[in-house]
């Protein structure tokens, strides 16, 4: 049996990633799970300078899911660089890091300080959707995705990931924008924005009202929007969105992803990374199937 | 080191009010557990998804004794959990009180705020402990502390029991001091205790409080401000905390 999984160069022993901002640089869970069994590992969004995030309260639970309002909170590239990648280097698993910025200009700087750095590909996040400037407000307009995922292209020197916003009328656009670009694959997707009201004290439970909902709840959308997007483009796509278990995975699988990662389903369940491995791998048995090859994208 | 444990539930009883008395069988978890730690609670529900954070009222051997507040839909259902039940934990969280055991020692609880102060007094053997909440029907555990040597006194809103009054005001009008204050209770609560713990200079403690989601500080959920310098920062409270030296908090 044969899991392994090759995007853009980059060889994964399995398909299985994290989702960025749900394992941080690794650590935490690495209480939990064996690092070494990942296919790779996608790290918390990574800045040009430290970002402070949003006010709390930055969670709210939802029927099947959370929503989040962190706000890209991290400690900027240069402590990832000195802190994160000699941590992420002692494990056998690639390493992604999720590159955000307020500009253009801020995501080239993040591309540009990494150049060199021992990383194995770049996720560019023009999605989320807890930031006034960047993220999602990129992420909505094709031919701003286009701009800043050329520009970002122009600087890395690493296979270049570009993860996708849900929060769009027509995904298959914003993917063939990104796919125009440069992008070397797609990711897809990041959170579906939500809100929950406090009816009691008749206030929103997040401080800032509006946030991104994720969990098993939102895994029929995301699968529809990789099944499309896989149809409309060439390059790979790595499926996220309510992933738990392996059928899970399988699923997004047979709908076209080459890659799939694990997101709150880590929140709910610390071993759920290897949990949807093994489950893969199960199912693989159980189906005599060698290679996921046999079974990616069979769904018309 | 935290681990994921199938706890056996002993018994859950209902105390007072909407809170609840519950000893579970958690031979892991209870072997590393430090008073003013946490554990998070799965409701079990495909619902109700998210673990509960839920203090650590007592370590005895291989049990855990968690004294918790039916607060909402998740803490609800831990109210049906029955002696036998397994019940998933995940834990030992967060940090817990640095215990300064040559030091005396004044304990300050507030409301659902009290129950991780009891294995903080029971390591400390007593201290002096203010138990303050609205009113008597949720003072609670008070026999418990007097059982660890503490002496105890009690503070109501309505005067029902104690000390008419909040928790700094009786700290006031007794004159009571000590050379460490570990508190927990409402942030309201611990900002005025700061406050009177900086007019003497006093070291003080405050295990903090926000709404969480993973309980190991991956997701960066829970945070709240600290000082950093001139400027401040957000920590968080599950890892970095929930206990925070009081000087260092953006009240």
């Amino acid at each position: 049996m044969d899991t392994r999984v090759n995007i853009c160069g980059v060889e994964f022993k399995n398909p299985v990633m994290t989702a960025s901002g749900t394992f941080g640089s690794g650590r935490e869970y690495g209480e939990f799970v064996d690092l070494n069994r990942l296919g790779g590992i996608v790290v918390k969004g990574v800045a040009d300078k430290p970002w402070k995030g949003n006010d709390a309260p930055r969670i709210a639970e939802v029927y099947g899911g959370l929503l989040n309002s962190v706000g890209l909170q991290n400690p900027g590239v240069e402590h990832f660089i000195k802190e994160d990648i000699p941590f992420l280097r002692q494990y056998d698993t690639n390493i992604i890091v999720n590159v955000c910025g307020h500009s253009v200009d801020e995501y080239v700087n993040v591309v540009k300080a990494l150049k060199g750095q021992d990383v194995d590909m770049l996720e560019l996040n023009i999605s989320c959707p807890n930031v006034s400037e960047g993220g999602m407000a990129f992420g909505t307009d094709c031919t701003m995705i286009e701009k800043v995922v050329s520009a970002v292209k122009k600087e890395a020197d690493k296979p270049l990931t570009v993860k996708l916003s849900p929060n769009v009328t027509d995904i298959t656009q914003t993917a063939r924008a990104a796919e125009a670009g440069g992008a070397d694959a797609l990711s897809l997707i990041n959170t579906l924005t939500g809100m929950k009201i406090d009816i009691y004290r008749r206030q929103p439970v997040l401080a800032r009202k509006i946030g991104g909902m994720s969990g098993p709840a939102v895994k029929p959308v995301a699968l529809r929007m990789v099944y499309q997007v896989c149809k409309a483009v060439a390059i790979p796509v790595i499926g996220l969105g309510g992933i738990c278990t392996g059928e899970d995975a399988i699923e997004f699988i047979m709908a076209g992803a080459a890659a799939v990662a694990v997101g709150s389903a880590n929140f709910f369940n610390p071993y759920a990374t290897v949990d949807v491995i093994e489950g893969i791998e199960a199912f693989m048995r159980q189906q005599g199937i060698e290679n996921l090859s046999e079974i990616r994208g069979i769904i018309e | 080191m935290k681990t994921v444990e199938s706890a056996r539930v002993i018994s859950n009883t209902n105390i007072s009010a909407d809170i609840y008395d519950m000893l579970l069988q958690s031979p892991q978890i209870a072997s590393e557990a430090k008073p003013g730690q946490f554990v998070e609670v799965y409701t079990g529900s495909s619902e109700y998804l998210l673990a509960r954070p839920i203090s650590i009222c007592e370590i005895n051997g291989d049990t855990l004794r968690l004294v918790y507040r039916r607060a909402g839909k998740g803490t609800e259902i831990f109210t049906h959990f029955k002696s036998g039940d397994k019940v998933r934990l995940l834990g030992p969280c967060g940090n817990g009180y640095t215990l300064k055991k040559d030091k005396t020692a004044l304990l300050v609880g507030g409301g659902i705020g009290i129950p991780p102060l009891l294995e903080t007094a029971k390591q400390l053997g007593g201290g002096t402990v203010v138990l303050a909440s609205r009113s008597k029907d949720l003072i609670i555990l008070k026999d418990d502390f007097e059982g660890v040597g503490a002496k105890v006194y009690i503070a109501t809103d309505d005067g029902s029991e104690g000390f008419k009054g909040n928790a700094v005001e009786l700290l006031r009008s007794m004159g009571l001091s000590a050379d460490v204050i570990y508190a927990c209770g409402p942030k309201i609560m611990l900002k005025f205790l700061n406050q009177y713990a900086l007019e003497s200079g006093t070291e003080c403690q405050v295990s903090m409080e926000e709404r969480m989601a993973c309980g190991v500080g991956a997701c960066v959920g829970c945070v709240i401000k600290i000082k950093n310098g001139e400027d401040w920062e957000h920590k968080k409270v599950c890892k970095d905390g929930p206990v925070f030296d009081g000087r260092e908090v953006v009240w």
